[in-house]
């Protein structure tokens, strides 16, 4: 039996024609399909947002949303963002911040911080200390402790809303 | 913006021009992780590479009867099946004891299980196929027949004579025991005018790295030569094992180590089926992949911390300690593990109970049985957590026994800061510790005497908060004691190479890991300062046995302290290499020159005589202008081991605050802080940033973190869902605050600072949850973790 399927799809701003097996994950077809690497598999049943990935502008797990699920979608992955500058800011606090220490679970988080960030934006609020938290709640970073991670999310959330 | 505040303190007298020891400069390579362009060994792939999936026992114990594999291979994209008893063939068993931890013993381990699995989750045969997804497929179809064996789960009863023995060879379950007495403990508690007895409990956890264990394994049948990218803290310990075990040289054997998903001693030790990957390469002759799935860590990465500890500490009214006891039992699985030994953590615990006082009198026991579960070993804090909890709980007990403030208490019986060299009555030999003047720090730094204010204001209305402390003493910067001495060839010393290009930047090669702890950095740090070149023009080399010096890696907090020194001497010789050319060239005496920011100045008037872009170029391009007989020597090598002490010991104290819902159970953490003393500090940022990481992870053991096995041996909460872990929402902000200590042993000074935080965290919670519920009358828990159940259970809500 012929279980896979063709996608088109737009990733990172470039158009793909695949054809992929009907169970393959998301981040499995980034990575083993497309070779984009920077999305992590952690744990594959959506607890610790390594794979977070944004989708027609939404973040998704990428363990938890099937390839086929994306056909005529927009898919954006941390290379896509890294590339287009849109969280230079953030990748820039993280590093002068030492928000990361091992980075595997760093796209991932930058992907949930720019959502909040975007989020924020939108509704002309600067998060808190509290709210930072609360949003990267469902990705999981053993190294940090969390604490450096809020202070770089939080600093850029001040400087893009004017505080500098 | 918080970003400013881990600024540099005052600068240190080892300070020259250009220099960053000291100084919170940011890591070199984190723009590769930020836009996910690092390397992880899950990210590898080479050209005819299979992937490995494993059939696995679902049963604690059982004897492998039969298994059927011809489903399997006819399986679309399968390569091979291979069972135990045919690998067994390509790589030899091995044997997890070590000559100084005296009667431990093990049976020998296979790289899949042959005959019997004793654990569940054991490896019982490989599937190779083109694609992991069909090698998991595959998988499905080798029909393997057990006969369940009986589990021994329980190591209370482990020794029972009716028990089991799971090893027969071995005579008994007791893998390792230790009995220890100094002073006169009997004596001691009998003249005590108090006594406190209780019993702790640890729940057995583990380190759920984000990237979970992978290896691809290369053999190249042309060469002769076997590569292995490793996802591993110890390259050159693994390339000595992998040599071993399939008959090899180590020179035939290359580890590669580039980014690591997080280490925190999971991925320092030998695992069967990472061992049975390398065998399946050299056998297939094709690069072959293993990358463990979540579900697979759970049962196969090494579990920690499973220890029942009887406790009791002797006290004077005037706050004197007078003796403390302990009765460590703990169960570590079938196997000690390879080849650092399963019996390390209780030692580490028999060895560090009491440590930071004076008191004299001390009995402990400590016994280490086989079972039934997962395979335990050394994780970040070897042994510290339980130590800690178990000293810092009875300590804070006792205060509250006579009714001493709990910091008083400490005040009274820990060592003297002014009484260095000393040695605790276990014979642990502190160089110079700060006890005292760290406690001072950190009593100032939360505002105590506010907080405890607060906490009797907040307790009118029926808020219930606690203050918890932990005082600590932390192991660092291994000697050949640790392991070197039981005969393990895991190296204590480690090397760094310097090298000047031909552009005049230099390359630092050195046998330390970058594990995401900051290595690069301190390395980058301490050969650009020593050598006096900005650190950008700095590159670091790390995890490749083929091109770094001999070394340890990263574990026991000594990749700084030890690389780092290792680093500084390098520098310092290349230096010198550099100026003797300098000096020819220019015709001058080498002791007038010194390097600065890149050039060769005049040291006196710092005048620029030569940028080092000109002298590589004279020395590389045109030696034929140099006088005859000067060679110059543009490479440098330093080794560096720690000689005049065994351990460099830091020391240290946490405090927690926090506040319990005395309707819901739950803990709500407002606040963590943290003074520690790790000698001279070549980048505060790195050091605070591993103390938060450190201490969260210890969060993680104290409030959520459990390993639950049911009396077959089955692990009932092996995945992410339902095993716990902390979370940024349940997170508080961690406050840090130093004293320094450096050690004499190296010009650097620097001890180690990769475990303080887990060391103390578990013991402050518990401290602070029984601060919290002590006016409510609750009994004092001890049994970790401290789930909304078991403190509703104390408070006698359920």
């Amino acid at each position: 039996m012929d279980t896979a399927m063709d996608i088109k799809l737009t990733v990172n701003g470039e158009p793909v024609a695949e054809h992929v097996d009907a169970r393959t994950t998301l981040v499995d077809f980034l990575r083993e399909g497309l070779g984009l690497t920077g999305s992590h598999v952690g744990c594959e049943h959506g607890v610790c947002g390594a794979c977070t990935v944004r989708v027609d502008g939404e973040i998704v797990r990428g363990c938890l949303m099937l390839a086929v699920q994306c056909d005529g979608a927009t898919v954006e992955t941390i290379e896509g963002l890294s590339d287009s500058g849109e969280v230079a800011d953030l990748q820039a606090a993280f590093e002068q911040r030492n928000a990361l220490q091992c980075g595997y679970c760093t796209p991932g988080m930058i992907a949930a911080a720019q959502d909040l960030l975007v989020q924020a934006k939108k509704n002309k609020t600067v998060p808190t200390r509290d709210a930072i938290r609360e949003h990267l709640s469902g990705n999981y970073c053993r190294c940090t402790g969390y604490h450096a991670i809020v202070d770089a999310v939080e600093a850029v959330a001040q400087a893009r809303a004017g505080g500098k | 913006m918080k970003i400013t505040d881990d600024s540099p303190p005052v600068l240190s007298a080892l300070d020259r021009p250009n220099s960053y020891i000291g100084r919170s400069v940011p890591r070199p390579n984190l723009q590769r992780l930020t836009q996910g362009r690092g390397l992880y060994v899950s990210d590898v792939t080479l050209p005819r590479m299979a992937h490995v999936a494993f059939v696995r026992s679902p049963h604690a114990h059982a004897r492998i009867k039969s298994i059927k594999a011809d489903k399997a291979k006819k399986a679309p994209g399968v390569i091979a099946v291979v069972t135990g008893a045919e690998l067994a063939k390509v790589m030899t068993p091995w044997v997890g004891v070590l000559t100084h931890l005296k009667g431990l013993k093990s049976a020998p381990q296979h790289a899949l299980a042959v005959e019997r699995a004793c654990w569940q989750g054991e490896a019982v045969c490989a599937v190779v196929a083109r694609t992991r997804a069909q090698a998991e497929d595959a998988c499905e179809l080798v029909d393997v027949a057990y006969e369940p064996l009986p589990a021994v789960t329980d190591p209370e009863t482990a020794l029972d004579k009716k028990t089991p023995v799971i090893q027969p060879e071995l005579g008994d379950n007791l893998c390792f025991e230790r009995k220890l007495e100094v002073g006169e403990p009997d004596k001691a508690f009998a003249a005590a005018d108090e006594v406190v007895e209780t019993t702790f409990m640890f729940g057995r956890h583990t380190g759920v790295t984000t990237e979970p264990r992978a290896v691809v394994a290369d053999w190249n049948e042309g060469e002769q030569r076997l590569t292995v990218y490793h996802g591993t803290q110890a390259p050159h310990m693994m390339q000595n094992l992998f040599a071993k075990h399939l008959d090899l040289e180590e020179q035939q054997v290359r580890v590669i180590t580039k980014d690591v998903g997080g280490s925190f001693g999971i991925k320092v030790h030998t695992y069967a089926d990472e061992m049975a990957t390398v065998a399946l390469s050299k056998m297939l002759k094709r690069p072959v992949k293993f990358v463990a799935d979540r579900i697979e860590s759970f049962v196969t990465d090494i579990h920690a911390r499973d220890h029942r500890i009887k406790a009791k500490i002797g006290v004077n009214r005037d706050g004197t300690i007078a003796a403390f006891e302990i009765d460590d039992l703990t169960g570590i699985g079938p196997y000690s593990v390879y080849p650092r030994t399963s019996g390390i953590e209780a030692n580490q615990i028999v060895n560090l109970v009491g440590g930071p006082y004076t008191t004299p009198n001390y009995r402990a026991a400590a016994r280490v049985v086989f079972q039934n579960k997962n395979v335990m070993c050394q994780y970040r804090a070897v042994g510290h957590p339980i130590a800690v909890a178990v000293t810092e709980g009875l300590v804070e007990l006792a205060a509250a026994r006579i009714g001493m403030d709990p910091l008083e208490l400490r005040r009274r019986n820990l060592f003297p800061d002014d009484g260095y060299p000393a040695q605790s009555a276990v014979g642990l030999k502190f160089e110079a510790l700060s006890h005292h003047e760290s406690l001072a720090h950190l009593d100032s730094m939360m505002n105590y005497a506010g907080l405890r204010a607060e906490q009797t204001r907040l307790r009118e209305k029926r808020i219930y908060r606690g203050i918890g402390f932990a005082s600590f003493i932390e192991v660092t910067n291994p000697s050949a004691a640790f392991y070197g001495v039981g005969g393990a060839k895991i190296t204590s010393q480690d090397g760094a190479t310097l090298k000047l290009d031909a552009q005049g930047n230099i390359s630092v090669h050195t046998g330390v890991t970058e594990q995401g702890q900051g290595a690069e950095a301190v390395m980058a740090q301490c050969a650009a300062t020593a050598f006096g070149v900005p650190m950008d023009r700095v590159r670091v080399v790390t995890g490749d046995t083929d091109n770094t010096p001999y070394g340890g890696g990263t574990w026991a907090s000594r990749a700084a302290g030890i690389g780092g020194e290792a680093a500084w001497q390098a520098g310092k010789a290349l230096r010198a290499n550099v100026l003797a050319v300098a000096a020819s060239i220019l015709q001058a005496k080498p002791e007038d020159l010194d390097i600065r920011n890149g050039a060769v100045v005049d040291a006196a008037s710092g005048n620029e005589r030569l940028p080092l872009a000109e002298l590589a170029r004279v020395a590389y391009f045109r030696p034929d202008t140099l006088p005859a007989g000067v060679q110059a020597e543009l490479m440098a090598t330093r080794h560096y081991v720690p000689r005049a002490w065994p351990f460099a010991f830091t020391n240290g104290i946490q405090a927690s605050y926090l506040e319990v819902d005395t309707d819901t159970g739950f803990v709500k953490l407002l606040k963590h802080w943290c003074v520690e003393d790790c000698g001279t500090i070549i980048n505060p940022q790195l050091v605070d940033e591993q103390i938060r990481g450190g201490i969260v992870q210890g969060i993680g053991a104290a409030l959520f973190e459990h390993c639950l096995y049911d009396d077959r041996g089955q692990l009932t909460n092996g995945n992410m869902a339902d095993y716990l872990v902390p979370m940024a929402a349940e997170m508080p902000d961690i406050e840090c605050g130093h004293v320094v200590s450096p050690t004499a042993d190296s010009e650097l000074g620097a001890k180690g600072a990769g475990e303080a935080g887990t060391a103390g965290a578990p013991a402050c919670v518990m401290n602070a949850i029984n601060d919290a519920l002590r006016p409510l009358g609750a009994q004092p828990l001890t049994d970790m973790p401290f789930t909304p159940g078991k403190i509703l259970q104390a408070l006698g809500k359920v």
